[in-house]
C-alpha cells in the first residue's frame, strides 16, 4: 500500500514531468539499468558469497551448503532455499522484528525466480534417496536500500551460487560424513536474471531507484533464463498493466536480462 | 512447485486432460452471493474442487489507529487456509505463502475499489479456504470481488481471475492441482474486464516469450467466463424475482 506523503506527491509530479520529456530523475534512459558491480568470494566462511551494488542499493549474499533431510515428496532432489532480510542499517524505515509482508514477498520472488529456472541441478545433490540430500541455502541481506531490492538480491544470490564450492559427503552408518579437502563446483544449468520494471502513469521504467520506487503505480518482476525464456513473474503494486504493457515488459526483460547476464558471467568467470 | 515426475497422463491423445476437460475449458465454477449474516458482504465460491468463503467488513474504523490514512480508505486482505483444507494438516498460523498471497490479492483488488471515498477507514476482506484444489488464489480473488460488491462498496470494475499455464507441452486454461504439481507452468491472472487492466500476475515455470503472450490471452478469456458467473451470482441475489433473503 503506497501512502504518499506531501514530499512524495511533489516528487511524483516532478518524476512524471521529467518522464514526459523522456528523462528520469537520475538522468537515466527509461530502459537503462543503474551501474551494477558484483564482487564474489567476500565471505570466506560461506561456501559461496557475493556483494552486489546496483546503483546505491547494496546486498550481501552468502550460500551455505550442508546435508539435510529431503522434503517428503522430493526424496530424489536436493534442497534449495533463498531468504532475504532488510537490515536495520539499510534504511531509516527498516525495522527489526517479524518480517513485513513486503519482505516476505521479496524473499519469495527471489527464491521463485532461481528455483523455477532450475539453475541448480538438484538431482545431483542426493546422498541417499529419501534419506539424505545436500541443501543449498542462499541468504541475502540488504545493507543499503535505494530501491529495486528484487533484482539486487537476485543478482547477488545468483553470483554467490555460481561461485559456490560444494563439499563432498559420504554416507557412513546412515549419516553423511564430510570428506575433507574435496570440493566441486555447483551444478549450474542456466543463469536466471530478474528484471524489475515499474509503471508510472503510462511510462514503463526499468530498475526503479528508491525515489521512483516510492511512487510507482505498479511494478513487475520478470525472470528469464539463458535461453531467453521467461521462468517466473510477479506483478505488484496497487494498479494494473494492460496486455500491451506486459508484452513490452517481457521484451524489455529479455533484452536487459541478456546484458546483466554478461556482467554476472564476467564477475563469476563463468563459461556457461 | 513443479518439477515432479508425471505419473499421471496430463493430456491424452485426444487432447483431453486428466480431469476430462479440454485444453481451453475451465473447471465448473459456482458462486453464491450473500451467504453470511454478519459480514457486510460475502460470497462462497466453488471453483472445481476449491471451496472458499469470502467475507467483507467495512468501511469501518481502523484498528490500530496509526494504520489509518487521512487521504483514503485502506484495504486489508487476509487469505487463510484451514488446517483441514489440504491433504496433510496445515498449521493454523499464517504461513509465508499465505502472507504473500494476501498481499498479491490485496494489490489485485485495490485498483478496483474506490477507497478514496472513505478516508480514515478500512475495508477488511477475509478469505477462508475450506478446501484447496489448485488455483486457490484465483478462486479467492473471484469470491473477494463479489463479496466487495455485495457489501455495496463502490468499485470501478469487478476483478475476475483464472490461471493459465502449460502442461504436456500444451498451453492450458485453469490449471488444476495435478497440472500444477506435474505441469510446466502456472500463471494466475487477475483482470478487470471493462478497464482492460491486469491486476494480478504471477508465473511459476518456463514459457517462451511467444507462449507468454498466448498464455495471457488464454487466461483473459478464462477470466471473462468467470466474470459472467460473478455477474450472474450478483444478479441472482439482487435482481431475481420472487423471495430473496
Amino acid at each position: 500500500m503506497v501512502q504518499l506523503s506531501i514530499i512524495d506527491k511533489l516528487k511524483r509530479s516532478k518524476i512524471l514531468d521529467l518522464l514526459q520529456e523522456g528523462k528520469r530523475i537520475d538522468g537515466r534512459a527509461l530502459d537503462e539499468i543503474r551501474p551494477l558491480s558484483i564482487d564474489v568470494g567476500v565471505v570466506p566462511n560461506a561456501n559461496g558469497s557475493a556483494r552486489v551494488r546496483l546503483g546505491d542499493t547494496e546486498v550481501v549474499s552468502g550460500v551455505k551448503v550442508q546435508p539435510d533431510r529431503p522434503f517428503p515428496d522430493m526424496g530424489d532432489k536436493g534442497i534449495f532455499m533463498c531468504t532475504a532480510e532488510i537490515l536495520p542499517l539499510a534504511h531509516p524505515s527498516a525495522e527489526t522484528g517479524p518480517p513485513q509482508p513486503a519482505v516476505i514477498e521479496l524473499a519469495r520472488v527471489v527464491d521463485r525466480g532461481i528455483r523455477e529456472s532450475g539453475m541448480v541441478d538438484l538431482s545431483q545433490m542426493v546422498l541417499e534417496k529419501d534419506k539424505s540430500v545436500i541443501g543449498v541455502f542462499a541468504d541475502n541481506v540488504v545493507t543499503d536500500h535505494d530501491g529495486n531490492l528484487f533484482d539486487a538480491c537476485s543478482y547477488s544470490s545468483v553470483a554467490a551460487i555460481m561461485t559456490s564450492k560444494i563439499p563432498k559427503w559420504e554416507m557412513k552408518d546412515d549419516k553423511p560424513v564430510m570428506v575433507e579437502g574435496e570440493v566441486s563446483d555447483a551444478p549450474i544449468t542456466t543463469i536466471p536474471v530478474s528484471i524489475t520494471m515499474g509503471r508510472i502513469g503510462e511510462f514503463i521504467i526499468v530498475d526503479p531507484n528508491l525515489d521512483e520506487w516510492e511512487c510507482l503505480d505498479a511494478r513487475i518482476t520478470v525472470t528469464t533464463n539463458s535461453d531467453g525464456n521467461i521462468v517466473a513473474l510477479q506483478k505488484g503494486g496497487s494498479a494494473g498493466f494492460t496486455f500491451d504493457q506486459l508484452v513490452k515488459c517481457s521484451e524489455l526483460s529479455i533484452s536487459a536480462g541478456s546484458k546483466i547476464r554478461e556482467i554476472i558471467k564476467q564477475a563469476t568467470k563463468s563459461t556457461l | 512447485m513443479g518439477g515432479r515426475e508425471a505419473n499421471v497422463v496430463l493430456l491424452d491423445e485426444n487432447g483431453i486432460r486428466s480431469d476430462g476437460r479440454k485444453v481451453n475449458e475451465t473447471r465448473k465454477v459456482t458462486i453464491k452471493t450473500g451467504v453470511l449474516k454478519n459480514a457486510d458482504g460475502s460470497a462462497y465460491i466453488e471453483f472445481g474442487g476449491n471451496k472458499i468463503l469470502a467475507g467483507v467488513f467495512g468501511p469501518r474504523d481502523v484498528h490500530p489507529k496509526h494504520m489509518s490514512n487521512p487521504d483514503t480508505g485502506i484495504l486489508r486482505v487476509r487469505y487463510h487456509m484451514e488446517p483441514f483444507s489440504v491433504t496433510e494438516r496445515k498449521k493454523p498460523a499464517p504461513s509465508r505463502r499465505e502472507i504473500e498471497i494476501s498481499k498479491v490479492i490485496k494489490e489485485a483488488l485495490e485498483p478496483a475499489v474506490m477507497l478514496e471515498q472513505f478516508p480514515r477507514t478500512a475495508v477488511d476482506v477475509f478469505l477462508e479456504v475450506l478446501q484447496a484444489d489448485g488455483g486457490t488464489r484465483c478462486a479467492a480473488l473471484d469470491a473477494a470481488s463479489v463479496a466487495l460488491a455485495d457489501a455495496g462498496i463502490p468499485m470501478r470494475d469487478l476483478v475476475c481471475a483464472c490461471a493459465s499455464g502449460k502442461a504436456a507441452d500444451t498451453l492450458i486454461l485453469d490449471v488444476n492441482n495435478e497440472e500444477d504439481q506435474a505441469g510446466q507452468a502456472d500463471m494466475p491472472i487477475g483482470y478487470m474486464p471493462n478497464l482492460g487492466q491486469i491486476t494480478l500476475l504471477q508465473l511459476d515455470g518456463v514459457l517462451t516469450p511467444d507462449e507468454f503472450k498466448k498464455c495471457i490471452e488464454i487466461g483473459i478469456e478464462g477470466c471473462k467466463q468467470v466474470y459472467e458467473i460473478q455477474k450472474n451470482s450478483l444478479r441472482e441475489k439482487y435482481f431475481s424475482s420472487g423471495d430473496n433473503n
